[in-house]
């Protein structure tokens, strides 16, 4: 049965509107796992969190538009020297949507520690990313124990501790 | 034939709210947002001042800037 112009119209108008409705944001708090992920180096292998249990892994959302991000990755090198050998490990997750905006970035703020790309923005929603720069701080059995949103030096002091706790309980 | 009228009109009252209807961009997509040629002022110290006066003469504050955070971060 063929509808008129009209009926057809506001028909194509609901599926528009319906397929556009968003997907809730899973929020992921202390105490839970951290969903698993696996995403490309800028060399193409994959870098999974699987890969990464038993250790204390620090995954840190950023992307070249962040400003603090410029502040916070010179922090992050030191952590990573300062914990690396310790069972530590910093994952990047780049959100840029143009790899090129990203390496220039990397370019003036130098990376000590393992940085991946996920431009469809799939990990930062399925950990309920609320701002930017966030970072998740996972403990050796994979629950997250500390999200931060932004980054500020008392922040920084206090992720710090909770490191060194970490890694001694390992 | 009068049913699929009255959901066609149903569907065009809901579409009336346009694109508010729609999720606004996620904090990790906002990169198009904070380039500079995105800000509303081209110059930042004078648009300061006009927000300053603007606010000191309202007895209000916000209302402007990309979700909070000028620079599109958040």
């Amino acid at each position: 049965m063929p509808l008129d112009p009209l009926s057809r119209l506001l028909s194509l108008a609901l599926v528009a509107v319906g397929s556009a409705l968003p997907l809730p944001a899973l929020a992921v708090d202390a105490g839970q796992p951290a969903p698993a992920f696996a995403l490309p180096r800028a060399a193409g292998d994959a870098l999974t969190l699987e890969s990464l249990k038993g250790r204390v892994v620090f995954v840190d959302f950023w992307a070249s538009w962040c400003a603090p991000c410029k502040r916070s990755f010179p922090w992050m090198n030191e952590l990573q020297k300062k914990y690396g050998d310790k069972g530590f490990t910093i994952v990047a997750i780049n959100v840029d949507k143009r790899r090129a905006d990203a390496d220039r970035f990397l370019a003036q703020v130098p990376a000590g520690f393992a940085v991946v790309y996920d431009p469809e923005g799939r990990t930062p929603a399925a950990y309920g990313v609320k701002g930017m720069p966030s970072s998740y701080l996972i403990d050796a059995r994979g629950n997250v124990v500390q999200v931060e949103s932004g980054f500020n030096d008392e922040h920084a002091a206090a992720i710090d501790e909770r490191i060194r706790a970490l890694v001694a309980a390992r | 034939m009068h049913y699929l009228r009255l959901i066609a009109l149903a569907v065009a009252l809901a579409t009336l709210g346009g694109c508010a209807g729609f999720a606004p961009p996620q904090p990790w997509e906002k990169g198009d947002l904070a380039r500079p040629s995105m800000q509303f002022d081209p110059d930042v110290l004078a648009a300061r001042t006009t927000q300053h006066i603007y606010t000191s003469k309202e007895g209000a504050n916000g209302g402007y800037g990309v979700g909070g955070g000028g620079c599109g971060c958040n």
